[in-house]
């Protein structure tokens, strides 16, 4: 036909096309989609060997939790963790894509990922997208030059503080941490304090809930404690556990290989250099 | 809507005030402020005294439109005159004012043109103590600690963990300053100019204004970007 694609070489940045149609739709009455949030408490604090990282489990959707036992901390590098508070997808989306980008680096340059590179990265992209990309995290790990915590904003602006909360519950951590924290705490300390204030966002913040993940990271070694405490179990369990009584008969089974087993030789060709 | 209403009724910035913390001892409440009245972004009266007793028995503290806080005081002074006046030996307790106090606020709240205010109001009448809230829209309740504004998200969480029925008054006075730092830290309209007042079955005592001490050697602070020299 006359108007076959004549595509058009891509333009940068973010189209704002659909933003006429969406304000028509929503003159007319058409709810816009809601997201899945995490509200959120997210905290980060130095103690003498390094950096430790807390964050609950809660995913909201409006006013219903999505998730309740999500991952909000997330891995940068083996030496760097970042939690994310905000909408969901876009603290996934960006610290996967600084991940993968301090991957490359290494290769690249054959040495540890420092915390200003992840840092400057997630910067840099935030605020090409004018806060529209709705990511705040707390970075945190370990390198060459020492431990590190920063704040990251949604806009772009980032902050490096001794200690450091996110989230709908940052107030609620906050005082805590502003109430104990002092310097050249031990690990054990350390997770006490960081337990506390994750606990005082689940029990005083609605949009923060579940159990407690905390990640020790230390010259090179960290500690990922996945589910570290668990203060809200289900109330009432059935004792007597769960039978599915109606199971499947199996009457026959045949089983094939899809894959050839192949006998590897060690004295091989070489590949080719 | 029901905000922009009022902000075309008053266009002038309210005086406001910042937040407070109190709770119960046993059988004493104390009630804490900071004594700045500010006009928008502005620290502007810096010794406005926000705690005031009422009556024998009780003590209310304010935050909020400061104008409305001294209508709310004369109202209560033509309550506890006709009180007195019956002269028959029973004073208004802090039950009574807190329930007068709901209905005021309830009533303006109705008419929409509310008294713009959280009051606290702490009192011990015939041994029990008693400490409430109420807000412009008419919320209240009563809990052995409450807090308003800011302090509702930064002290709440601190006196939920650390209050216990027991406490001493050199305790409660540590834990409410333990609290009214956190705010001075994280609040933008704090100063660091507190009061604390007492009530008792003997009456009320309004102590002296304060300052905290606050710390603000941590080496991170002294040198945020070791290791990244450039960035910020």
């Amino acid at each position: 036909m006359a108007k076959s694609s004549i595509d058009l070489p891509p333009k940068g940045g973010f189209s704002f096309d659909l933003c006429r149609r969406n304000d028509m739709l929503q003159k007319k009455g058409l709810k816009p989609q809601s997201f899945l949030k995490t509200g959120t408490t997210i905290v980060g604090l130095i103690f003498q060997d390094g950096v430790i990282l807390g964050a609950d489990t809660r995913a909201t959707e409006g006013p219903i939790v999505a998730d309740k036992n999500c991952e909000k901390i997330h891995y940068m590098a083996p030496n760097i963790y970042c939690c994310g508070a905000g909408t969901a997808a876009d603290t996934e989306a960006v610290t996967d894509m600084v991940s993968s980008q301090l991957q490359l680096h290494r290769y690249h340059t054959g040495r540890e990922s420092r915390v200003v590179t992840a840092l400057t990265l997630l910067k840099r992209h935030l605020f090409n997208y004018q806060g529209h990309v709705s990511a705040a995290l707390v970075l945190g790990g370990v390198d060459v030059t020492g431990p590190h915590l920063h704040t990251i904003y949604p806009h772009g602006s980032t902050d490096t503080l001794p200690f450091a909360t996110m989230g709908s519950g940052s107030l609620a951590a906050m005082s805590v941490f502003e109430s104990k924290f002092k310097e050249g705490l031990t690990k054990d300390e350390g997770i006490k304090i960081v337990c506390e204030a994750i606990l005082a966002g689940v029990f005083n913040d609605l949009g923060s809930g579940s159990n407690v993940d905390v990640c020790v990271i230390t010259k090179g070694h960290k500690e990922y404690l996945r589910n570290h405490m668990q203060p809200n179990p289900r109330t009432y369990v059935n004792p007597k556990g769960f039978t599915f009584s109606k199971k499947t008969e199996v009457l026959a089974t045949t089983i094939t290989p899809l894959k050839e087993k192949v006998e590897v030789i060690e004295a091989g060709d070489a590949m080719e250099e | 809507m029901y905000v922009v209403y009022l902000y075309t009724q008053h266009p002038k910035n309210a005086v406001s005030v910042a937040s407070e913390s109190d709770f119960h001892g046993h059988s004493q409440c104390f009630l804490k402020s900071t004594l700045i009245g500010s006009y928008g972004s502005t620290l502007r009266y810096k010794s406005i005294d926000r705690l005031k007793p009422i009556g024998k028995h009780s003590l209310l503290g304010a935050s909020g439109e400061i104008s409305d806080f001294q209508e709310i005081l004369r109202y209560l002074d033509e309550l506890i005159l006709y009180d007195n006046m019956w002269d028959d030996g029973n004073s208004l307790g802090p039950k009574e004012v807190h329930n007068y106090l709901t209905r005021v606020m309830y009533n303006r709240r109705n008419k929409f043109n509310p008294l713009w205010n959280a009051l606290v109001l702490g009192g011990v009448k015939n041994g029990q103590k008693y400490l409430g809230m109420v807000n412009m829209i008419g919320i209240n309740f009563e809990d052995n600690h409450v807090a308003t504004g800011l302090g509702n998200h930064l002290a709440r969480p601190i006196l939920r963990d650390e209050w216990h029925e027991n406490l001493t008054f050199e305790e409660g006075v540590k834990l409410l300053e333990k609290c009214m730092r956190v705010l001075l830290y994280r609040d933008r309209s704090a100063v660091n100019k507190i009061q604390i007042s007492k009530i008792t079955e003997e009456g009320a005592t309004l102590f002296p204004p304060f300052s905290l001490k606050t710390y603000w050697e941590f080496s991170a602070f002294k040198n945020p970007t070791v290791g990244a020299e450039g960035s910020w």
